[in-house]
């Protein structure tokens, strides 16, 4: 490595004589190929200053003793920048650590909360659900149950990133415990509730609305904790509705109930489930309105709930710039016959 | 080794003083004035702190030799509150000046060996080496 600086350096004299000879633009192309050599060695400003000192000495030996002293000074003017500079190297290089450690811990949060949507006769799912950051602190969840009901889990933390993504662990866990069944949305959330209130920090709330689809009935059954309100589709009429849901944040208070709804799925007609990453989606500066997303999804009606979900994401993907502000997480749920 | 030679520093303009003091030394055992620069720019930071933190202090200048080498050693002593947590300070980006990559963390770039004692409460020993290459 010395040889390629020496070289540079000698490099960086020629070329210093051929420009105050010719000020040609050839020179200036080769000492901005000096200069990168110089940053892929790890040359520091000072040193650079210095050698071109040294340059000028040899070159005019008979340079003024003002003009040298000049170029002290500029040597002293740079070494805080030459520290700044180790500094944001060392800083970067940490970085690069630190963001490899985090994948390692989105990949085994994939694992972890992992759920597989599941086939199931006349109902057509779609899910999509990413993360902003590298974790994701939405979480969704499909359990089958033996009486062949479908329990659906949609929730989000408030905040992004490793802690949430961290928290919702523990309600994956929490909810892997209870048995399969016999749970009905409002038991489940008012179960959750207290896990959350007692195991997690206080300035940390979970929103989360659990719903279960019983194919023979075609009726949903849901309870919402504070979560971001749904919409139901009514395909004969063409409109979307407002899901009614009230309920109270998961962790805020231990002895909350929470209340539960029903509703009549006819043929053709949809469940739209979602995070605030979806409604809180931003053009530019302006939140959308809920129209714009629904507007949306109608016109990817005629498509597959799955292919529904993933061109709508796109749809906001782009209007946002490829830079998702918060974790989107859209469920679509529709009766097939 | 030579007799050490020392600053008092509890005004901003002993900071001056130091770095001159050390320059001197510097210039005399034959550094380079890029190294020169950068064992001023150290002592700036050590007498800073003593300036900034504590009452007063000193720093102190030592010539050690051994059979193949030479070099400058900068001390920093002072009866301050002390630095709780060395490991905390000494990490990048922590300095209040923030992103300048000065402070102590400079310091120890800036010299070839760096060595920092402290005591809460009883006062603070930085002990900092410069080889003559
Ligand atoms: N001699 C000392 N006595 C007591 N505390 C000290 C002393 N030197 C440093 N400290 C403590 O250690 C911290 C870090 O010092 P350091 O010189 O690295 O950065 P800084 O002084 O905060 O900012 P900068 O030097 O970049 O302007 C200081 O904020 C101060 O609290
Ligand atoms: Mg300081």
């Amino acid at each position: 490595m010395d040889d390629v600086i020496k070289l540079d350096a000698a490099n960086y004299k020629d070329l210093l004589k051929h420009y105050i000879d010719t000020q040609d633009e050839k020179s200036l192309y080769g000492v901005e190929q000096v200069s990168k050599s110089f940053i892929k060695n790890h040359i520091l400003p000072e040193e650079i200053v210095n050698l071109h000192i040294q340059a000028l000495a040899e070159l005019y030996p008979e340079m003024s003793e003002k003009f040298q002293h000049s170029m002290d000074f500029l040597l002293e003017a740079m070494i805080s920048y030459g520290l700044a500079h180790q500094e944001f190297q060392m800083l970067r290089e940490k970085q690069y650590e630190i963001k490899s450690e985090i994948s390692v811990a989105a990949s085994m949060q994939n694992t972890l909360l992992g759920t597989t949507k599941p086939e199931i006769e006349g109902l057509d799912i779609g899910i999509v659900s990413v993360p902003a950051h590298q974790m994701n602190g939405d979480y969704h969840h499909f359990v089958k149950g033996k009486d062949g009901s479908l329990g659906i889990a949609i929730a989000d933390v408030i905040g992004k990133g490793i802690p949430a993504a961290l928290c919702m662990s523990m309600i994956k866990y929490a909810m892997d415990s209870y048995p399969e069944d016999s749970m009905e949305p409002k038991s489940i959330l008012k179960n959750l509730n207290r896990v959350v209130e007692r195991n997690v920090d206080a300035s940390m709330f979970i929103t989360m609305l659990y719903a279960q689809y019983l194919p023979c009935e075609h009726k949903l059954h849901y309870a919402s904790a504070g979560h971001e309100p749904g919409f139901y589709y009514d395909a004969e009429k063409g409109t979307f509705t407002e899901i009614e849901t009230k309920g109270l944040v998961l962790g805020v208070s231990s002895d909350a109930e929470y209340e539960q709804y029903e509703l009549k799925v006819n043929k053709g007609d949809m469940v739209i489930l979602l995070t605030d990453g979806v409604t809180e989606c931003r053009d530019g500066d302006r939140f959308i309105e809920s129209e714009e997303i629904l507007e949306v999804i109608k016109s990817y009606e005629d498509l597959p709930a799955q292919e529904m979900v993933n061109k709508v994401y796109k749809h906001f993907e782009r209007l946002q710039d490829f830079e998702l502000r918060d974790d989107f997480t859209l469920l679509i749920l529709r009766r097939e016959v | 080794m030579t007799p050490q030679s020392c600053v008092t520093i509890q005004k901003e303009w002993d900071i001056v003083g130091a770095r001159q003091l050390g320059r001197d030394i510097a210039k005399k055992m034959g550094f380079g004035t890029v190294d020169q620069a950068r064992i001023a720019t150290a002592i700036s930071e050590l007498a800073r702190n003593i300036y900034l933190y504590t009452e007063n202090g000193q720093i102190c200048f030592e010539v050690v030799e051994n059979m193949n080498r030479k070099g400058l050693v900068i001390l920093s002593t002072d009866n301050g509150p002390g630095i709780d947590d060395i490991g905390r300070v000494m990490e990048d980006g922590y300095s209040t000046s923030g992103g300048l990559g000065a402070g102590l963390p400079g310091v120890k770039r800036l010299m070839d060996e760096f060595d920092v004692q402290s005591e809460v409460g009883v006062g603070t020993k930085i002990k900092a080496i410069k080889w003559a290459r």
